[in-house]
């Protein structure tokens, strides 16, 4: 056998031992979970956890606060997102069409997130909340606002990337010059270009709020960690199942955005 | 047939097509660089005018203030004598195609060439109609359905001239559209930008770098020189009367040679030749001469030497220098190229064609 052949086999074999320890490392604490949740009360197992996580009318009964988070979880992600879409893809496009020397600012800004801890985040918003309580009241939703600060540099980062891949100065000079207006060069030049972008700050944005506990909690608003934290106390096995479809859906959101993207360019045509 | 394609000049009621373009003393200055200083520019219906000049001169500036992209400073913008300067691009009226390609990613050729006549709310059957014409008009009706990726450079530049022109635009502006093209794709595409011009009468400006594409195209060509008009001529007077020393060797090759000026003719070379008109008076002087405005014979005694004779294919260049130290480079053809050996004793002899003389650098 030559030496190259054996060295592609040492460095592949290598490859999938560094994959198997990685995989090991995640499915370990997922396959404790799946365990976990499988137990019977007499020993053998047991899928009743799972069909009581599935029954809506029973956990709304049983467990009326994890409804209450999932339901305040899933309308802060369609919050989130819409905020944060709103806000940010029209901003950058203008950025990059009108004040390119803004550029470093405003990536600036929507990275520093990333350097406050939550804790800071929240001693510095609750005197904002305290007001957003007094004009639009003490729904968990609100949280919304301070979760698109929390996703705006994971957001930022992926609409960069797919505004960066496009020539949106020409793009928007061109279809402006055939008599399209600001809203219809967005939503019909600029939007479809960067729509893979938008999907992944979308899924993204999606993973991080259904996975934020701290901010929520020291707010003292509901959301589904928060609920999983509270049944912790009373029902183990639903909370760890919570907790693990949670995981799960968050999976599925990151496959989804790479699968979305990966489709994306198979199915373009060919070049000639 | 459509109108569209009826000459500009062979309409029934004899108009043509385009309407008339002015920009008045526009201005425009990005921090301490004027980009357009005083620019004044007429452009008569249907004429098609290129603005040409070098990098920085203004020239893309001109067209996008025209185009509504660019705001300017100062000045006025009149399009058939209504003043658009704050009128926004959109409502403008003007097909543009870019130096960038501009084609949109997620839309085939026709879906591109449809999107201003979408826009215009036009019925999905005319609209169809109008693409697959205006796809014909460049050429392309079999790539309709294929996207920008699918296109070569060339196509691209076509689909996108399609697109401009499919919205019936009063004025077309071409910012450079050549010059990402290699140089066969570029002739021809020029070609055919002239063709179809004229098929549609549209009034045109074109703004390159490129002084042949000019030339070539264009019924008026502008040199531009820090944000203003040096000249605005046709072509051939662009290129045969240069009205100022930058035109002239901005334009083609010139030999900048000393001269006797008097009583309108210039003493150069050891020949008299006729000046232009704004050319300097009396005294000594620099003529501005082209290559091919000067014959070259092979002569032992000759007062100029050999030191490069170059094949360009059509023609070829001769590099000679004189006794008192000056470069001549003349047009020779391109058969007696070989004929010519680096050291060759030759006698330059200007022909009689007018010459600009300025004063001595």
């Amino acid at each position: 056998m030559s030496l190259r052949a054996t060295r592609r086999r040492r460095q592949a074999s290598f490859r999938w031992a560094v994959v198997g320890m990685i995989g090991l490392f995640f499915a370990l604490p997922i396959f404790g979970m799946v365990e976990f949740t499988t137990r019977a009360p007499g020993g053998g197992r047991t899928l009743d956890t799972w069909a009581t996580l599935l029954d809506f009318g029973a956990m709304d009964e049983n467990y009326p606060e994890l409804k209450a988070g999932l339901v305040a979880s899933a309308g802060l992600t369609v919050l989130t997102v819409v905020i944060m879409l709103v806000m940010l893809v029209p901003t950058m496009t203008w950025v990059r069409l009108r004040l390119p020397g803004m550029r470093r600012l405003v990536e600036f800004v929507c990275l520093l997130p990333l350097t406050i801890p939550a804790i800071v985040l929240v001693v510095g918003l609750a005197p904002v909340y305290a007001w957003v309580a007094y004009f639009l009241g003490e729904s968990s939703l609100w949280l919304a606002f301070a979760y698109v600060v929390l996703v705006l540099p994971y957001a930022y980062r992926a609409l960069d990337a797919g505004l960066s891949a496009i020539d949106v100065k020409t793009l928007a000079e061109a279809a402006r010059s055939l008599g399209a207006g600001w809203p219809t060069v967005m939503w019909r030049v600029i939007l479809p270009n960067v729509r893979t972008a938008v999907l992944s700050a979308s899924f993204l944005s999606v993973a991080l709020v259904l996975g934020e506990f701290t901010i929520a909690s020291l707010f003292s608003r509901d959301n589904l960690q928060v609920a999983i934290n509270q049944l912790g106390h009373r029902d183990t096995s639903v909370a760890v199942a919570a907790a693990l479809a949670a995981l799960v859906l968050a999976f599925i959101l990151l496959f989804a955005m790479s699968f979305v993207g990966a489709r994306r360019r198979t199915h373009r045509p060919k070049e000639s | 047939m459509s109108s569209l394609r009826m000459p500009a000049t062979d309409r029934p009621d004899g108009t043509r097509q385009g309407v008339a373009v002015a920009l008045y003393d526009l201005r425009r200055a990005y921090g301490p660089v004027r980009a357009l200083d005083g620019l004044t520019l007429d452009i008569a219906p249907g004429e098609f005018v290129a603005l040409l000049g070098p990098s920085g001169c203004g020239k893309t500036t001109a067209l996008r203030v025209l185009a509504g992209l660019e705001d300017p400073d100062t000045g006025r913008v009149e399009v058939d004598g209504r003043d658009i300067t704050a009128t926004p691009t959109s409502a403008r009226d003007m097909g543009m195609v870019f130096q960038a390609y501009s084609l949109f990613p997620h839309m085939t050729a026709r879906q591109n060439v449809e999107f201003g006549l979408q826009l215009r709310r036009i019925p999905t059957a005319r609209r169809r109609a109008r693409g697959a014409e205006m796809l014909d008009l460049v050429g392309l009706s079999e790539e309709a359905e294929r996207y920008a990726h699918q296109l070569s450079g060339g196509q691209q530049q076509r689909v996108a001239l399609a697109r401009a022109l499919a919205i019936e635009p009063q004025v077309l502006l071409l910012d450079e559209p050549l010059s990402a093209l290699d140089a066969k794709v570029r002739v021809q595409l020029r070609a055919e930008i002239r063709r179809i011009q004229l098929e549609v009468g549209t009034t045109t400006l074109f703004v390159t770098h490129d002084q042949e594409e000019a030339l070539a195209v264009a019924d008026r060509v502008g040199v531009m020189r820090a944000g203003n008009l040096e000249q605005l001529a046709a072509p051939q007077d662009l290129y045969s009367r240069p009205a100022t020393a930058f035109v002239a060797d901005f334009v083609g090759l010139t030999n900048r040679l000393p001269a006797l000026v008097e009583g309108g003719r210039a003493q150069v070379l050891g020949t008299s030749v006729p000046l232009l008109p704004g050319s300097a008076q009396r005294g000594t002087a620099t003529v501005l001469i082209r290559p091919e405005s000067i014959a070259v014979t092979a002569d032992p005694a000759g007062r100029a030497t050999v030191v490069t004779a170059s094949f360009l294919g059509a023609t070829g260049l001769l590099h000679t220098v004189t006794e008192s130290g000056e470069s001549v480079v003349a047009q020779i053809d391109n058969e007696a190229v070989s004929t010519f050996n680096p050291g060759d004793k030759v006698t330059l002899i200007p022909r009689p064609n007018p010459a600009l003389a300025v004063a001595a650098d």
